[in-house]
């Protein structure tokens, strides 16, 4: 009986992530998810631009930044996006060793880019003594990059529980689904980043 | 390649051709994506730019790079997406409110 | 599996059945439940604030514990008694009137509902443990930045999880409403009740983010030291009202969006008509949507944000009032001409209308930005949104519970006490707060612990303290109604309100599995078509086969508590470092629960064709 959902390869259907039910559900309910998101997103945002100015005699936007290291990031992130597309790319042709070597690429560089945030946090709490604390342009700042780094390490997180649970036993219909969820995921941490970029970084640059 | 061979009898050859299709156009936005960057980067790099002038073209560079991203790395304009399109465009549509309301009428 | 259902079980194995269940109408059932349990603990606060206004100077309570009743009354009917009732409703009768099987997320369903219970119990500890919020339901960061003690605290933790809960049922629905609709249900077969649900859960989901954020912001203000609200390093209270009311005005529509979907469910079927106007009661509660996300300054008026954006706010507000009138006439146009029975749950349909278009009028005399200058923060506020939350809201809760208590738990509401219950909250309810109109007009402020002698404040403020007698009279009144129905109450068959829609096509209560064969649906009021044009049965839409259902789960439960328990940790990790290992141990075993199951798959299980079959038998013979 149909208990088992692992289905034989030869008979995977075009789009895995989305033939059963519960596939179509998982996929459905992220995209509302990610709706959500922007919303939540959009509000850190909002704060962002309403406080940049707010450093009450501390270190501005223009002190602070540098562009190489953001240039670098965003690199980064960028090409996790185009990976995790190749390994989606190689789930739909149903080759699972493929998919399972660019979600691990995906996964290594969201870790350099995890790094690089820690370090460029790291470097402005101790060489400019700009934190959490110091004022409301502070706060948010730190509210916003660090609500999208969260996000990179949960992402993270959900990409190594996924790729460990399921390094042994294939692709089937069952957990196709749950690794479309996670690039689609994937894929809206890099939207906000770009936005990141563009309205922190750059914006932050040229007032 | 074995894997290649492998791959063949698993999927059918018109689904496989359509998939590298796609991927085509992937691999041509991701270098247009990294283009725009690049533009955005140095527009600022080069610090010629007033801002009034500067920032309406990193915001419009940062809209058409994530549609890229929403339409070909997320699939938006794909058969069975009409849902996931109307929410996110609401999404957007509150998010726009909020970002008006916080970045305009919060004075003081 | 299906066997164990009917054999006597032990009190033991009951309980763990609910704890583990993942079925949408056990869970809707916990949801009223918790709910209701809410509901009577913000109708004791609401009594006390009342007594204490019963006459002036008054020393029932101290100015503090006032404070903290009318914060509670505010927090606990809106986010803890209001909203869970109507998700309850949802999930017992949404299903059911779209032909599915569960939801679409059984298991984040479970979560949805136990964040909420534990955020819930985590917001009303603050009663035992130094002091509730008192900072009002708002909780402005302006007040809540300068409450002593841990009062806020307890709001910032609580409202954060049974937040989250919510946002998990909104995106659960609207997956729901996407996918699972039976054979033949398209959108615009879909009975109001379901429309309802789909437009506020899309509310649910972007509104609530904006809350989740503001109480981040609030959270790390509080205890972390940051500077967002903190005026001396550059930080701006203004902030938090935009946010709170972004998230908050959409929410009144969230209150009161399903329950014009109950009503108009209502109205059809005990007026035995289609619903008049159908089309445009989807496309005015769209319209209410909309223009609901566009209003949110019309609770800052008096902020100072300049007379353009007053403006265009004040226009937005009252646009709302046209859809909202296309939806009163399209109700009494349902009426007009059709066979109406005038039960129970139609008593509080017909008081709806009324009153709710009395808190809608005064809505629109608020929206006037500047004759609002005067109102603000006055009792004709207070009186303006009880007029239309309970007016509205609570009204509905009542129409759905007495309508959809048969189909929940097989047996009807007892009728008789049902109108008694309708009677005495009705009078009670106008009592209580027509008056308040007036007080506020003559310039009672909001909020104020006491008031004085000789300001004519005397007679009003005392008669509003007796309708609020009434009101809770009601309430027991309902109470006594549900054990006596439990005890004595009749039997239902099936469709006990010669229904229009799914729900009533099958047994009440439904089995577990809702459908031997999703119903094939023909087109609006999928069952009323059966009855005039077929045999009254709903044609089956798929054949018989096994059924795929979800397992229980006790990881929500567990995983819930391990929030809580990180809750408790946030809010104590300022004074003790116990309050760390709380907040690390509790997140840990709550991230443990997620990676179990993660980890573990689950399928789910199939009945067996047979055992449906049998069932079909013992139906078709009854």
């Amino acid at each position: 009986m149909s208990i088992d959902h692992s289905l034989f390869p030869e008979t995977m259907p075009s789009n895995p992530e989305r033939a059963t039910l519960e596939g179509k559900n998982k996929f459905m309910g992220l995209w509302f998810f990610l709706g959500g998101e922007t919303v939540l997103f959009a509000c850190l945002f909002g704060i962002y631009i309403a406080l940049k100015n707010s450093t009450a005699g501390g270190p501005s936007s223009t002190d602070l930044f540098g562009l190489e290291l953001v240039f670098f990031m965003t690199v980064l992130l960028l090409s996790s996006s185009l990976t995790s597309v190749y390994a989606m790319y190689h789930m739909r042709n149903n080759d699972f060793k493929k998919m399972m070597l660019w979600l691990g690429i995906t996964g290594l560089l969201g870790i350099g880019f995890l790094a690089c945030e820690i370090y460029e946090f790291a470097h402005y709490i101790i060489d400019y003594d700009f934190t959490f604390r110091s004022s409301a342009f502070g706060s948010a700042f730190y509210a916003l990059v660090g609500f999208h780094g969260g996000h990179v390490i949960f992402g993270i997180s959900w990409l190594i529980v996924l790729m460990i649970r399921n390094a042994r036993r294939g692709l089937n219909l069952y957990n196709a689904p749950k690794f479309n969820t996670f690039s689609l995921y994937w894929h809206f941490i890099d939207v906000v980043w770009v936005f990141v970029f563009t309205v922190v970084y750059l914006m932050g640059m040229v007032s | 390649m074995v894997n290649q061979a492998n791959t063949e009898e698993k999927v059918n050859a018109y689904e496989q051709e359509r998939n590298k299709e796609e991927m085509k156009k992937q691999v041509i936005s991701f270098a247009l994506m990294i283009v725009l960057t690049l533009i955005s980067f140095g527009l600022v790099a080069s610090g010629h730019l007033e801002s009034i002038f500067a920032i309406p073209i990193l915001l419009m560079m940062a809209i058409i790079q994530v549609g890229f991203q929403f339409y070909y790395f997320m699939h938006l304009k794909d058969k069975g997406h009409g849902m996931p399109a109307t929410l996110i465009y609401g999404g957007v549509w509150a998010a726009l409110l909020t970002l008006a309301g916080l970045g305009v009428i919060s004075w003081w | 599996m299906g066997i164990a259902a009917t054999e006597k079980r032990s009190i033991g194995a009951f309980i763990w059945d609910y704890l583990t269940t993942v079925d949408h109408k056990k869970i809707g059932i916990l949801y009223i439940l918790g709910g209701g349990f809410f509901f009577l603990l913000g109708g004791l606060e609401a009594m006390v604030i009342r007594i204490q206004l019963i006459e002036p100077n008054n020393d029932f309570v101290s100015a503090q514990t006032f404070n903290e009743m009318l914060t509670m009354h505010g927090t606990t009917m809106i986010f803890l008694a209001a909203m869970p009732i109507i998700i309850g409703l949802m999930n017992v009768a949404m299903p059911l009137q779209i032909g599915a099987r569960d939801v679409a997320f059984p298991f984040l369903n479970a979560l949805g509902f136990w964040l909420f219970m534990f955020g819930g119990i985590l917001l009303n500890l603050s009663w035992f443990l130094g002091g509730a919020p008192d900072a009002g339901w708002t909780s402005y960061a302006s007040l809540a930045m300068d409450s002593p003690g841990h009062g806020v605290d307890f709001y910032i933790s609580g409202l954060q999880i049974a937040g989250a809960g919510t946002l998990m049922g909104g995106i659960n629905f609207i997956a729901t409403i996407v996918n699972m609709r039976g054979p033949g249900m398209t959108y615009l077969r879909m009975p109001m009740f379901a429309w309802a649900t789909l437009i506020t859960s899309i509310l649910i989901l972007f509104a609530f983010p904006a809350l989740t954020i503001n109480l981040f912001l609030l959270m790390f203000d509080r205890m972390f030291d940051t500077a967002f609200f903190n005026v001396n390093l550059g930080g701006n209270q203004v902030i938090y009202q935009h946010l709170f009311w972004i998230f908050g005005h959409p929410e009144v529509y969230i209150l009161i969006l399903p329950v014009f979907g109950i009503f108009s469910d209502v109205f059809s079927t005990f007026s035995k008509k289609r619903l008049f106007g159908y089309t445009a009661m989807v496309f005015a509660t769209m319209l209410i949507a909309f223009l609901g996300f566009m209003v949110w300054a019309h609770h800052m008026f008096t902020v100072g944000l300049g007379p353009v954006a007053n403006a265009i706010f004040a226009v937005g507000t009252m646009a709302i009032a046209v859809p909202t009138g296309i939806k009163i006439f399209n109700w009494l146009a349902t009426m007009w001409g059709g066979n109406i029975t005038i039960n129970a749950a139609m008593h509080w349909a017909l008081g709806f209308i009324p009153s709710f278009t009395i808190g809608g009028m005064t809505g629109v005399m608020l929206g006037s930005a500047v004759a609002d200058y005067q109102y603000h923060d006055t009792y004709f506020v207070v009186a303006h949104f009880h007029y239309v939350i309970i007016g509205g809201t609570v009204f509905g809760i009542f129409a759905g519970l007495h309508y959809w208590w048969p189909k929940m738990f097989g047996k009807i509401l007892n009728e008789t006490l049902g109108k008694i219950t309708f009677w005495l909250f009705f009078i009670g309810f106008h009592l209580t707060f027509m008056i308040q109109h007036f007080l506020g007009l003559m310039g009672m402020p909001r909020r104020y612990w006491v008031f004085l002698e000789g300001r004519e404040l005397d007679l009003g403020n005392f008669i509003s303290t007796i309708g609020a007698f009434f009101m809770a009279a009601g309430v027991i009144v309902f109470l006594y109604n549900i054990i006596h129905t439990a005890i004595k109450g009749e039997q239902a068959g099936a469709d006990p309100w010669d229904g229009r829609t799914l729900e009533w096509s099958i047994a009440s209560p439904p089995p577990y599995y809702n459908f031997e064969q999703l119903p094939l649906t023909r087109g609006l009021d999928p069952l009323w078509i059966e009855k005039t044009e077929g045999n009254g049965k709903i044609v089956p839409g798929e054949p018989l086969g096994d059924v795929h259902m979800p397992n229980g789960s006790i990881l929500p439960f567990l995983m819930s508590f391990g929030f809580f328990v990180a809750g408790l940790g946030f809010i104590y990790q300022v004074d003790h470092w116990l309050g760390y290992i709380a907040l690390y141990g509790g997140m840990a075993f709550a991230i443990g629960c997620m990676i179990v199951r993660s980890l573990k798959d689950d399928h789910g299980y199939y009945i067996p064709k047979e055992e449906l079959e049998e069932a079909l038998v013992e139906r078709e013979a009854d």
